[in-house]
């Protein structure tokens, strides 16, 4: 039989070379006695545990486990770690085994381990002190279930680093001086000073409760009883719960009151709220109801060549600009290879606004139907009457459509100059999503290149105007 | 008014400013960036996961203290306790105030930092440009490093809406009610389309924040923990199908870390506009686990709306239990041969169960009582699955399915 030391203080690096020194001895579970702070009272074990020698590899998910389970105050911890410890060595994939009854075991232990730090995280609550040397000193009295407080003092050290601080608990005290952290022996509940914040604390959280949505046993289950003569706040529950539905009935017979005088003098003041502009006010079709905006076109109202498009995409929806999405991009790219300006060319869309249909964090992009593109047209011819240019780049088929009234066809259409019914020319070429889309090289290239052919037409069209 | 401003103390304006500040649900602190003040140099720390402090008896959690900075407010909304038209008592925060109350409360450890909001004064650009700079004193001046939280007022200026995203963790923007009709009426200076465009610059600002520039530098982090929105629920007509589809353009549009949905509550000195209720705190829980389902469960909105008769969600059992009732030619379903996305429609599996079921069924046939040790609540698991030892026969499709989870009828005595 082997006894195993492990101390109070430096309790997991302890486990872990005592852990590492048996396994490679060899020695089974069944052979060892864990002693944890001198209380084992095993007369028959007295072999010292061989010292650590040698590497072992253990799963990272086991290091992480008993990092955790080594806290716990079960006097049998380090024995069930140490017994799953010597089963991993064959049992490979055991830690993914989530229905294996040691580990199940060893599971509900980190999870107990897990939820008191996490409660101890919440719920230790400071007064201040006087000060030692010039940093300000608070001090907290907390009773976590484990021995949380050495592997919870890290937390405690980053999040107050620029204060010093005591935390004091029946078996482990934790000084935090001058940036280094020290333990001491666990103590009785210490006599703190009292704290005039801990008053404003609790008028907070009296006022920051709504009677009329009492649910007592939501807040015990996460705040149990067993806390709560050590939370400043608590002291308020009982009232807060017993006038709680009295409250809420009084806020619901109350008469409505005559609003104050003061309200209609600011009403008056208030600058009028200008109207939406026409456009943004469009309920022409039902595509409205879901884009964020409409987005109009932009360039100089006296362009020559005018550039239509099919629709707002998902950052043209955003932005309220047309054209500066991906497709938009190598527009520009594009456009600019082929000698035409965008800023002397007048950008705009077809439809006004994006349709779309939301797919968890993402719209995916519809294509408007016949009626949508009818009913926006009338801003497009708006904008057409406007601007009058003398040639209309139509990129994809709804320009197309919109423009010359079909969009079918457009393989063979590309290229070609058409005529708006009014008789402007509109020259068919491909909407650059389209060439997004394309799967293959060479086929993208080919439309690249047919669309660069087109835009070089109207930069020409636009230099020998200007 | 002045005078009877100046004899409030610290606690009475707390007190005034913190019960006009609960109707906001949203207390979230996780999910920015990690930040510690271990040299000495700062205070505060956050570490992925926010911490709830306390919890009061409305089963609600205290993590960040939420106050106003004022609740005077020259907007006329009628859900709102500190509509301009309403005679609750006013006060108003200094800087300082807020400042101060937020680093001694976060010394003591009562809080993960501030969530700050307001009522509007004088114009959107001052009250605006004021939360801006208690957010800015306190992370130059004191350094701080908790976290905070700035509820935005869409109507600012974008280029202080640049700023608050510069010191503030989250920034969020309420759209108030589900239909622009209904802000419209109950909220009248309110403008649906502005309050949209703002989430919009909130997104752009912060995708814009992850491109590096063509020297290799990365701008400054705008709103590390993204940004969110409020909805109130039972104020107005719209049914839980509208909420759900709002919502489902809501995430994808500006993708929001979360909807949350505030049940209408009784507010003191409310207006003859909008009757007070009981708040409806089922539906609004209801609510919740169907927005879950959406964004964790890969479930589509018609899916749910389908199982839910006359646009609104089954009060007495949760949506994925009524989809499963519905739907039950997909079960019962065998948990050792399954695909995730088939298991995730299990009442009663969670997505973590799921994920133990992946993983250990690798290495072996899964029965029954392991099901237990995986977190799965088998009473309403058991009628839809089939494992090692388990098969629920003619349960799946028994006609009293249902009632065997809806609560019982209350009993009728007679007398």
């Amino acid at each position: 039989m082997h006894r195993v030391e492990i101390p109070e203080i430096g309790t997991r690096q302890a486990w872990r070379d005592a852990a590492r020194g048996l396994l490679v001895a060899g020695i089974p579970p069944a052979e060892v006695f864990w002693d944890y702070a001198g209380t084992g009272t095993d007369l028959f074990a007295h072999t010292p545990p061989p010292a650590a020698r040698g590497e072992i590899a253990v799963p990272q998910s086991f290091v992480a486990l008993a990092d955790s389970v080594c806290w716990h105050r079960d006097p049998e911890r380090f024995a069930r770690l140490y017994a799953l410890l010597w089963r991993l060595r064959t049992e490979r994939g055991l830690m993914a085994d989530r229905a294996d009854q040691d580990l199940a075991r060893l599971r509900n232990m980190e999870k107990a381990v897990r939820r008191d730090s996490h409660k101890m995280k919440a719920f230790v609550r400071f007064r201040e002190i006087d000060p030692i040397g010039t940093r300000r000193r608070f001090a907290a009295w907390f009773e976590p279930d484990h021995h949380i407080v050495e592997p919870l003092s890290g937390f405690f050290m980053r999040r107050f680093g620029d204060m010093d601080w005591v935390i004091m608990t029946p078996d482990r005290t934790a000084i935090f001086c001058d940036g280094a952290v020290r333990f001491d022996a666990g103590q009785s509940k210490p006599p703190l000073p009292e704290d005039a914040t801990e008053a404003l604390w609790s008028t907070y959280f009296r006022n920051i409760f709504n009677p009329a949505r009492l649910k007592t046993k939501a807040m015990q289950s996460e705040m149990p009883k067993k806390y709560w003569k050590n939370l400043p706040e608590a002291a308020a529950i009982p009232e807060l719960i017993a006038t709680a539905e009295a409250r809420a009935r009084e806020m619901q017979a109350a008469a409505p009151s005559l609003a104050p005088a003061r309200a209609a003098r600011i009403a008056e003041r208030l600058p009028e709220r200008a109207d939406p502009d026409a456009l943004n006010a469009c309920t022409r079709c039902p595509l409205f109801c879901n884009a964020t905006q409409a987005v109009p076109g932009e360039g100089p109202s006296d362009a020559r060549v005018m550039i239509v498009g099919e629709q707002p995409g998902d950052q043209e929806d955003l932005a309220g600009r047309p054209f500066v999405g991906p497709a938009g991009q190598l527009f520009d790219q594009i456009a600019g290879e082929a000698g035409l300006e965008r800023s002397s060319a007048y950008v705009t869309n077809a439809v006004k606004h994006f349709k779309f249909t939301p797919r968890g964090k993402r719209r995916i992009h519809q294509r408007p139907n016949i009626s949508e593109v009818q009913a926006c047209k009338w801003w497009l011819d708006a904008e057409i009457a406007q601007v009058r240019p003398g040639l209309i780049v139509a990129m994809g088929s709804t320009a197309a459509q919109s423009l010359t009234g079909c969009g079918a066809g457009l393989k063979a259409r590309q290229g070609q100059i058409e005529q708006t019914p009014e008789g402007t020319p509109v020259l068919i070429t491909w909407h650059p999503s389209y060439l997004l889309r394309l799967a293959d090289a060479s086929g993208r290239m080919e439309a690249t290149n047919e669309m660069r052919r087109d835009l070089t037409i109207a930069a020409q069209y636009q230099q020998e105007i200007s | 008014m002045m005078n009877s401003m100046a004899r409030l103390t610290l606690t009475d304006k707390l007190a005034i400013l913190s019960d006009a500040a609960k109707y906001d649900t949203s207390c979230a602190s996780s999910g920015t960036s990690r930040r510690h003040s271990r040299k000495g140099d700062g205070l505060g720390s956050t570490e992925g996961s926010g911490i709830c402090h306390a919890y009061t008896p409305d089963g609600r959690c205290i993590s960040l203290l939420k106050i106003l900075l004022t609740n005077f407010c020259i907007y006329d909304c009628a859900y709102c306790v500190n509509r301009v038209s309403s005679n609750v008592k006013r006060a108003r925060f200094s800087i300082d105030e807020v400042v101060t109350l937020t680093l001694e409360f976060y010394r003591r450890n009562y809080i993960e930092g501030l969530f700050l909001s307001s009522g509007i004064i004088r114009s959107p650009d001052d009250t605006m440009s004021e939360m801006v700079e208690i957010a800015r004193r306190l992370r130059q001046d004191h350094r701080f490093r908790g976290y905070i939280h700035l509820k935005t007022i869409p109507d600012a200026d974008p280029l202080l809406i640049e700023q608050a995203g510069l010191y503030a963790d989250r920034l969020s923007i309420n759209v108030e009610l589900p239909t622009d009709a209904s802000v419209k009426s109950y909220a009248p200076e309110k403008n649906p389309g502005t309050i949209r465009k703002a989430m919009a610059d909130v997104r752009l600002r912060k995708e814009a924040g992850k491109d590096r520039s063509h020297t290799g530098k990365r701008p400054p982090k705008f709103a590390p923990a993204g940004q969110s929105t409020q909805m109130i629920v039972g104020a107005d007509g719209a049914n839980d199908a509208t909420i759900l589809g709002q919502s489902t353009r809501l995430y994808s549009s500006y993708k929001l870390k979360r909807v949350y949905y505030s049940a209408f509550s009784p507010i003191p000195d409310a207006t003859a506009k909008l009757p007070l209720i009981r708040p409806p705190l089922e539906r609004e829980h209801r609510l919740y686990q169907a927005d879950w389902l959406l964004r964790f469960y890969g479930f589509g909105l018609d899916e749910i709306t389908s199982a839910a008769p006359g646009g609104n969600l089954d009060l007495q059992i949760d949506p994925k239990l009524a989809w499963a009732l519905q739907n039950r030619h997909h079960f019962p379903l065998d948990v050792n041969v399954a695909e995730r996305e088939m298991l995730l429609r299990v009442p009663g599996f969670g997505t973590k169960t799921v994920q133990r079921i992946l993983t250990t069924r690798r290495h072996r046939t899964l029965r029954y009582d392991d099901l237990t040790r995986m977190g799965a609540s088998l009473k309403k698991a058991r009628a839809f699955i089939t494992c090692g030892g388990w098969t629920p026969g003619a349960l799946t499709d028994s006609a009293d399915l249902r009632a065997r989870f809806a609560p019982p009828p209350e009993q009728l005595s007679l007398f």
